[in-house]
């Protein structure tokens, strides 16, 4: 490795000398030497000096770099020492402003790395530290470059150095200040509002116009962002409350255990995962798919048997049903806490839904536009559930009627059980999604019960449509609110307005209107 | 005048009741204080610590049964006034430390110190005086239950409507109280507390003593509850719980009904919490959660709902099950029986146990099943199926749970 760097060897010698001198000025020119040495033993000098691990001895004009496990090794040789060390030995001090330029010239030294990704980590580091001494590297390594990416970094950098040199002329700092507006990020922003008052009136205009601009497209994407955070918020409140509105809006019981079904879908996912990874690993990109018919079937059926073991004693007396539910719910938590533990239990995410897509100044992570795609797709399913299926149709007429749809021969006990089984089963649909972006522990129903609540109440009972616009508004409101108040003065702030609104409006957006509201 | 309309109150029962209380505030504390450890019938400070949080349940599901009993309100949000009765003597409490605390400032409770807060904020001043923390315990729930009543029962808010919203209320607050800049402590709540009027509240005798009053509160709280509802303004509530929309016919102001004996209730709710404080020694944002008020409401049902006796009955029985379980080898079945519990009465036991004691006796003012029976015997519109049957879901109309007696609105 040695011979490597026996091209620069001299340089990199002679720089190592001004380490001993314990002046901070020597230390720094020492630094640049070293730096554009271009020595493969630069890098972990300039490492060693930044933590505290660079010793010098005065007496020997020698320099030693201190390994993480203790040993001291030659800074000239990169060899392990023999013998005892040199007996007056002291660790080279540094400053603040070492510590940048130290930064500085790692950033320069990494920018000519063979990796594409080290030399765009490198360029970034060097236009947040803009330090005038790598400008040579700099342009060195803009000749070089191929990949466009790295390149346009580069110039970014390049241009904020030159913003940054105090002798670069109007005219060129004005081009530099066009690079950094195009870039248009907050960094950017930082660096022209950071630049000096005294510059010419014209670079100084075209700086304050460019900062305005970037600015203006920040606070646009700003609220993109937020939009796109409600939309994603209100998609979950979506996937949780629209299985609480069949059973409360349409059947008009108020089920507490709705949450737990929920969580019963999120562990089926688990359950699901830990069997394909035991048996079948390279099925795992496909456990979501599995997993959605099986969380169905379990919290559809345990829906089934709730309904028939308890609630169907308890039709027109809401309030006791709401505690009866409760009870239940309760008794699921435990059991699944007393199965799986207290703790949080991981959930793997499928390839296809990790990851992250850049969208302009907008970060889209997959999982959650997949959740939202997930939550329409389950929305209109079961829109065309109700109105085209023959369960659909017998499942409105007992809600409308229960004693003229039993003389039509309508089963009505039945269709009880598979309207409360056709809730819960969308509920435990929404635990696969929600265990991609939640704690799958036995509390995950809870969290999200007074939202749902909050959700069917807010959009009106009885109709899906409403739950749909509820969920949304609510989403995107909480997320709109956020910014300002902060997350949880937020929420609050969001339950008053719900309570308010509901003072307005006792039966939520979408009120059934006429004698039905009567019954 | 006054204590008349008191005493008058109380049935055969309500006597048994307050006899076994007005024996036990006096009984106890005297096993503990007077007797000698050694001796079998000493009854040690933990149990009457116990015993003494017991009865301030007890007061909490006493006031939860006149709303939900006598008025048919079911508010899942009494643990809230509860928790603010609390608030206020923990404030109180708090104030009294004065240069104990582990920063030793005269005024600035210790968690405000280590916030860096320089002054008292304004809402804090005052609590360093009894009588006025004691005018904040009824007050401040009182009002919070006035406003949030005025608003919910004038836009004739009802059913589980109104329990949701109840239940979003002390969610709201519960998410506020854990914030440290809400000036009450945050996560940690108020502790580590000194003196009550001078009285150490960690001596035996003062545990011992606040165990009689809240025994006398219980006492209290139960003939005044015990008079409203034999009033003639209680009559009309009964009526309310039964048929709401008739009551509102016949001419009375319902929502005005509901306010007064809401606030009223709110009041009682926050006078337990008062008392409870002290004799736990904290009070954390946690006494908010949703889930308390629930459990509150499990009491009530427990003991048998509209009977005043069987409310305080069910929250002894059920606090007394729930010390016996979490203490032991059994904790992690708690939930299950109490789970059970919620199930089993509301099926078989509407009336309590309380209820089971009394079968074959008339009824009397006991609730219905909970629902209105002019629409439990079914008035469903014929034509309202004509109206939804175009709409992806329908009204409920089995169930007269949207409903439950109230006048429609005017369509729009």
């Amino acid at each position: 490795m040695a011979a490597g760097g026996l091209a620069h060897a001299g340089s990199y010698e002679d720089a190592l000398p001004a380490f001993t001198e314990d002046s901070l000025s020597d230390t720094g020119e020492a630094i640049t030497k070293v730096a554009a040495s271009g020595s493969p033993l630069a890098a972990s000098l300039l490492e060693a000096l930044s933590d505290a691990r660079l010793i010098y001895s005065a007496a020997e004009k020698r320099v030693f770099i201190k390994t993480r496990s203790g040993a001291l090794t030659d800074a000239a040789t990169g060899r392990e020492i023999s013998g005892s060390p040199p007996a007056d030995i002291d660790t080279v001090r540094v400053n603040n402003r070492l510590r940048i330029a130290i930064e500085a010239a790692l950033g320069s030294l990494t920018l000519m790395a063979p990796d594409p990704k080290r030399r765009l980590d490198a360029a970034q580091a060097v236009f947040k530290s803009h330090q005038e001494n790598v400008l040579p590297a700099l342009e060195k390594a803009l000749e070089a470059e191929t990949d466009p990416r790295v390149r346009r970094v580069l110039s970014e950098a390049r241009a904020a150095v030159l913003l940054a040199k105090q002798d670069t002329s109007a005219a060129a700092k004005i081009v530099a200040i066009q690079v950094v507006r195009d870039r248009g990020d907050l960094d950017a922003l930082a660096l022209l509002e950071g630049l000096p008052a005294d510059l010419p009136p014209d670079v100084l205009a075209a700086a304050n116009a460019a900062s305005a601009n970037i600015k203006n497209t920040l606070a646009a994407w700003d609220g993109v962002q937020n939009a796109w955070y409600g939309l994603s918020l209100g998609s979950v409140l979506l996937l949780a409350a629209i299985g609480l509105a069949i059973t409360f809006g349409v059947m008009g019981v108020i089920n507490m255990a709705h949450g737990e079904m929920v969580m019963l879908g999120a562990y089926t996912t688990f359950v699901v995962q830990e069997a394909i990874r035991a048996m079948a690993p390279g099925l795992f990109d496909y456990s979501l798919m599995i997993a959605l018919p099986l969380a169905f079937l379990v919290a559809g059926l345990v829906g089934v048997v709730i309904e028939r073991g308890v609630i169907q004693f308890l039709y027109g007396r809401p309030l006791e049903t709401l505690l009866a539910t409760w009870g239940i719910s309760l008794i699921l938590q435990q059991t699944v806490r007393t199965a799986f533990g207290p703790s949080n239990r991981e959930v793997g995410t499928p390839s296809f839904m990790s990851g992250v897509v850049d969208l302009g100044g907008l970060a889209i992570t997959l999982n959650r536009l997949w959740i939202i795609v997930f939550a329409g797709v389950v929305f209109a399913a079961l829109l065309g559930v109700l109105r085209y299926t023959t369960l659909g149709l017998h499942m409105r007429a007992v809600t409308q009627n229960r004693s003229m749809a039993s003389s039509m021969a309508i089963n009505t006990g039945r269709i009880d059980a598979l309207t409360f089984g056709l809730g819960s089963g969308i509920a435990g649909l929404a635990g696969v999604a929600l265990s991609q972006i939640d704690n799958v522990s036995p509390n995950l129903g809870q969290s999200y019960i007074i939202d749902s609540f909050l959700v069917v109440v807010f959009g009106g009972v009885g109709n899906l449509l409403g739950t749909l616009v509820g969920a949304l508004t609510l989403g995107v409101a909480n997320k709109f609110l956020e910014p300002f108040a902060g997350a949880v003065l937020g929420k609050i702030a969001l339950l008053v307005l719900v309570i308010l609104f509901i003072q307005k409006r006792p039966r939520g957006l979408f009120a059934l209107k006429g004698r039905a509201v009567e019954a | 005048m006054i204590t008349r309309r008191l005493l008058e109150a109380p049935d055969g029962r309500g006597w048994q009741f307050l006899a076994i209380l007005a024996a036990a505030a006096v009984v106890v504390p005297v096993l503990n204080v007077f007797v000698p450890q050694s001796s079998s019938f000493h009854v040690t400070t933990t149990t009457v610590a116990l015993w003494g949080k017991y009865l301030c349940y007890a007061l909490l599901a006493l006031s939860l049964d006149l709303v939900w009993g006598y008025c048919g309100i079911l508010s899942l949000g009494h643990g809230a006034f509860f928790a603010l009765g609390g608030y206020a003597m923990g404030m109180y409490l708090m104030r009294q430390i004065g240069t104990r605390g582990s920063y030793a400032h005269p005024i600035l409770p210790d968690f405000m110190m280590f916030l860096n807060w320089k002054e008292l904020p304004w809402y804090w001043y005052g609590f360093n005086h009894f009588p006025y923390a004691a005018l904040m315990i009824v007050l401040v729930p009182g009002v919070l239950a006035f406003v949030f009543g005025w608003f919910a029962f004038r836009s004739r808010v009802t059913g589980v409507y109104l329990s949701i919203i109840t239940q979003a209320l002390t969610f709201a607050l519960m998410l506020g109280f854990f914030r440290n800049n809400f000036g009450f402590g945050g996560n940690n709540g108020l502790t580590d507390f000194y003196d009550l009027l001078g009285f150490s509240v960690r001596a035996p005798k003062t545990r011992a003593v606040l165990f009689s009053l809240s025994a006398v509160a219980l006492g209290l709280g139960y003939l005044l509850a015990q008079a409203v509802v034999r009033s003639k303004a209680g009559k009309v509530l009964i009526a309310i719980r039964d048929a709401e929309s008739r009551t509102r016919f016949l001419g009375y102001r319902v929502e005005n009904y509901k306010t007064y004996v809401f606030t009223l209730s709110a009041c009682m709710a926050g006078v337990a919490g008062a008392l409870y404080v002290p004799q736990v020694g904290i009070i954390n944002p946690s006494e908010f959660a949703p889930g308390n008020s629930i459990e509150v409401v499990i009491w009530v049902a427990v003991g048998g709902r509209g009977t005043l006796v069987g409310a305080s009955l069910g929250a002894v029985i059920v606090n007394y099950l729930k010390t016996m379980f979490t203490a032991g080898m059994l904790a992690p079945y708690w939930l299950f029986v109490l789970g059970a519990m919620f199930v089993l009465v509301t099926i078989f036991l509407p009336r309590g146990v309380l209820g089971l004691l009394r079968r074959g006796q008339h009824p009397g003012n006991q609730p219905s099943a909970g629902a209105d029976p002019s629409n439990a015997r079914g008035l469903t519109p014929p034509a309202a199926s004509g109206l939804a049957g175009s709409r992806a879901s329908s009204t409920p109309s089995h169930s007269p749970c949207v409903g439950e007696g109230r006048l429609a609105q005017p369509a729009e």
